[in-house]
């Protein structure tokens, strides 16, 4: 077999004057970047292997370590781009498809980018949260279209029983990340610092550790195409059940963990033999259409005895929003939509870039169609896919979200730099691993403290951004669109998004 | 048109009295009291509704119609034969006043609904009237319903509030409740239809202030079938009321809880009964709340409102003399007509409610209904 003709696209390099030969590099890297000559007294490195994960250069005592992307290069070509070529080389070595981790990295138009905030100015005031309540509490669930309350002695008293609903003190939760995608210590540290943060996170599809049941009430706890680890006592530890049918990054297939990164506690969790793979079929084998659908979905909440809300989640395609109705329709009690920039920790890289939209113009789509169908009370409305900051999140809960799942961005703040590596289970950060040596490096209690900050960062800049438009409740700024105005966008999305042009 | 702009700023003035005994007077009263407030508005719009002004005519819609043309006219009064039984139609009296300009054609209608046609198309007779408000003020251009109600009928205008009460001889009318608003907007012309008080039925309402929320407040009150075809806030906060009253059948005190709800502090600390009411009254009316600064007085054929946003970011200033209720931004204002026995500051978020005694004949009847 000839030598392969794919580039380093890293290169490594290292000043040797700083370099101590304390070997740190070495340890650090899962790919095996680093080695160590003895009988020369020599670092080598193989930029072959390179991910450009940062591992080393952070854990790198003097700083003698610069990882940056490869200068050399073929002749620059417009529609032949050196990231082209080197699929193709690749598929002509192997054979195979490819594969990728996170979301789209084609660089699909980011609407949030286009999108501006409004503020008050004389007419109304702005509001200093620093001074005034502002209020980010936000449910999620089913709601009647009128309610009946009455004053008895001059007290309210309610006389309508509502469906059962999520509380949650900010509109953003930790999406679904599953266990066996990422590790024991990701899952605990997600599960705490919903606990801590009074909102939810996701078990994804992958069961339910037993040391978790203890965080049930702020668990929302998936029910997938391939079923692992779902059990009448799993769909009652958790604080509302999801329904998942597409994942954004890869809409239209199913799961994928490899056998090898099934050890005996996800075997336990997932209920399926050790070194096995967890392959989830593309579509539910009893949901065939939307009437299977309602069959699940009251399943379910028998199961549950209608305690919790039972949601849906689909990645955002095509005709998301007629998709999105049905499924209010079929009794979903909050639908969560997934965009093109969702996150996955495995998907075919062509699936990845090229399905689906962005979450901007489904969001949109979906909650203008159930105004127009006289149904967005009956469910919450629930949106992934790529949340970078909380202005994004503000933008979303303007156009008509009722909360925002944040993956990637949550896998960020214990230490990933979206290296895009996960499905190769080496995760040097030991966030999307099962390898013991590297999932210790994420440690639960500061892993939980880190994402706690980064929930609280974004929670007070909300409130921020609220009081300066002189709103003091996040239900006055749901599907407001008033608040927000486009940038260089073009009539069509402007329609779609529902908003005007800046100047308008 | 220019008009149709996409949400009303204005400050403003507004004052209102009711008196529970319905004691009638003329509107010179509310005209002293609304013109003590000319530094509030701009005479860019000035409107009063009053409320037992046609006694004679109780039992009938009293459509009080603006045209901008003769043709506009034509075509309303033709949907109005179609869907109403037209008891008597014409001109809206008016004087020649100084500070009013060019207005547009002024008619007024007492309609009645036919039974048959309700029980053709099935439905309520007051939704049939606010469909055809809606048809009439969307669909015909040039024509917009100023008021709707019975028994009662809205004024207004480009121009101060004292010239408006003017031009319409208000001072030949007697109502038991007044309502008015001199209007200071900051980003429209002004228009006819665009002064304050916004009606629907026999809903008026007047609004200080701005609506921050105005923008989801729209898009919730059109799943439920209200076309906002004024674009304003103001126009938007009636629909609301229509619909939290008058369709949901919540009592004022519950529906102000809604659209001014208490904070979260405030409500997790009340005890279980209270808290879990609160608490869906926000979880299902979310996205009616008002949020944003304002004061507002509604008027209604069983009494009158006034109240303040959560945070009360507007004046609003009550008084009672005998059984008489005024509501308006400044003491002064008051003050001006009236020498009251009480006068206090409603705190954010907190109703003044004043409910008219019920009339004579409406016992009456409704014993009867308990004796069947």
């Amino acid at each position: 077999m000839h030598k392969s003709l794919i580039k380093a696209e890293f290169q490594v390099q290292r000043d040797d004057y700083k370099c101590i030969r304390c070997r740190v590099c070495e340890r650090q890297c899962s790919f095996e970047v680093h080695s160590y000559d003895a009988d020369a007294d020599r670092m080598f490195e193989d930029e072959m292997k390179c991910v450009g994960c940062q591992r080393c250069v952070e854990y790198c005592p003097t700083r003698a370590l610069t990882i940056q992307p490869h200068p050399s290069t073929i002749r620059p070509h417009g529609n032949w781009p050196y990231r082209a070529v080197k699929d193709i080389c690749k598929q002509a070595e192997t054979g195979g498809m490819l594969l990728s981790s996170t979301g789209d990295e084609l660089g699909h138009r980011i609407y949030w980018d286009h999108l501006v905030l409004n503020a008050s100015q004389v007419t109304n005031p702005s509001i200093d949260p620093l001074r005034e309540p502002m209020e980010l509490r936000t449910f999620i669930g089913r709601k009647p279209d009128q309610v009946d309350v009455r004053l008895v002695n001059g007290k309210p008293v309610l006389k309508t029983e509502l469906p059962p609903q999520l509380t949650l003190e900010t509109p953003m939760m930790f999406g679904a990340m599953s266990y066996g995608a990422i590790s024991y210590n990701v899952c605990q540290s997600l599960a705490r610092a919903a606990t801590a943060s009074g909102t939810m996170y996701n078990t994804g599809e992958g069961g339910l550790h037993r040391d978790f049941y203890q965080y049930g009430p702020n668990t929302i706890v998936q029910c997938a195409s391939g079923r692992f680890g779902v059990h009448r006592e799993y769909l009652n530890a958790g604080a509302a059940v999801e329904i998942k049918v597409g994942q954004g990054a890869k809409p239209g297939i199913g799961g994928h963990v490899p056998g090898e990164k099934v050890d005996k506690e996800i075997s336990i969790t997932r209920m399926i033999p050790v070194g096995t793979d967890a392959l989830s079929p593309a579509p539910h084998h009893d949901i065939y259409s939307i009437e299977d659908l309602r069959q699940l979905i009251y399943a379910l909440k028998e199961a549950v005895e209608y305690k919790k809300p039972v949601g849906v989640k689909i990645a955002a395609v095509h005709n998301a929003a007629a998709i999105a109705s049905g499924i209010v329709r079929a009794g979903a009690d909050f639908v969560t939509l997934d965009g093109l920039r969702g996150g996955t920790g495995a998907a075919p890289t062509r699936t990845r870039d090229s399905v689906g939209m962005p979450i901007e113009l489904a969001l949109a789509a979906v909650d203008q169609r159930l105004r127009e169908e006289g149904i967005r009370n009956n469910a919450s409305l629930i949106v992934a896919g790529g949340f970078r900051n909380s202005t994004d999140v503000v933008k979303a809960i303007a156009l008509g979200a009722d909360a925002v799942y944040i993956g990637t961005a949550a896998l960020i703040s214990l230490g990933c730099t979206v290296c895009q590596k996960c499905y190769t289970g080496k995760c040097p950060w030991g966030i999307t691993t099962q390898d013991p040596y590297l999932t210790k490096r994420v440690n639960p209690e500061i892993g939980t403290q880190r994402l706690t900050n980064l929930l609280r960062a974004w929670s007070l800049e909300i409130k921020e951004i609220l009081g300066g438009m002189g709103i003091n409740a996040i239900e006055s700024l749901r599907g407001n669109r008033l608040h927000l105005r486009a940038i260089g966008l073009n009539e069509r999305e402007l329609d779609v998004l529902g908003v005007m042009h800046a100047g308008e | 048109m220019h008009y149709r702009f996409e949400k009303d700023m204005s400050a403003c003035g507004l004052t209102g009295f009711i008196n529970r005994d319905r004691k009638r007077v003329d509107g010179e009263a509310i005209m002293s009291s609304i013109c003590n407030m000319d530094e509030r508005s701009n005479g860019q719009g000035g409107g009063f509704a009053a409320y037992g002004i046609y006694p004679e005519h109780k039992d009938d819609y009293a459509f009080h119609m603006l045209y901008t043309d003769i043709d506009a006219k034509e075509i309303t009064e033709k949907y109005l034969d179609r869907h109403f039984l037209i008891i008597e139609d014409g001109e809206l009296p008016t004087r020649k006043t100084a500070g009013i300009v060019d207005p547009p054609v002024i008619w007024r209608y007492f309609l009645n609904v036919d039974e048959e046609v309700l029980h053709m198309n099935a439905c309520d007779e007051e939704d049939y009237v606010v469909e055809a408000v809606m048809y009439i003020n969307a669909e015909i251009p040039g024509a917009f319903v100023m008021s709707s109600g019975k028994n009662m009928g809205a004024f207004k205008a480009v121009g101060f509030p004292g010239a408006v009460g003017r031009f319409y001889k208000l001072d030949e009318y007697k109502a038991w409740t007044w309502i008015a608003h001199g209007r200071f907007p900051t980003n429209t012309p002004g228009w006819w239809g665009g002064a304050h008080p916004f009606t629907l039925l026999d809903w008026s309402i007047v609004h200080n202030g701005e609506i921050s929320s105005y923008g989801i407040n729209k898009r919730y009150l059109e799943m439920f079938g209200y076309k906002a075809t004024l674009m304003t806030d103001t126009e938007v906060t009636a629909y609301l009321f229509d619909m939290l009253l008058r369709r949901h059948k919540l009592s004022i005190e519950v529906a102000t809880m809604a659209i001014a709800a208490p904070f979260w502090s405030q409500i997790d600390h009340l005890p279980d009964g209270e808290r879990k009411a609160l608490t869906a009254l926000r979880q299902v009316y979310g996205s009616g709340l008002l949020n944003g600064p304002f004061a507002f007085i509604l008027g209604h054929k069983d009494g009158m409102v006034g109240i303040n946003d959560r945070i009360k970011l507007r004046p609003l200033v009550a008084a009672e003399q005998g059984n008489t209720l005024y509501v308006a931004n400044e003491e002064a204002a008051i003050r001006e007509i009236a020498s009251p026995d009480r006068v206090w500051m409603p705190t954010a978020g907190e109703p003044v409610i004043a409910n008219l005694k019920p009339e004579k004949d409406s016992i009456k009847e409704k014993t009867s209904c308990i004796k069947v």
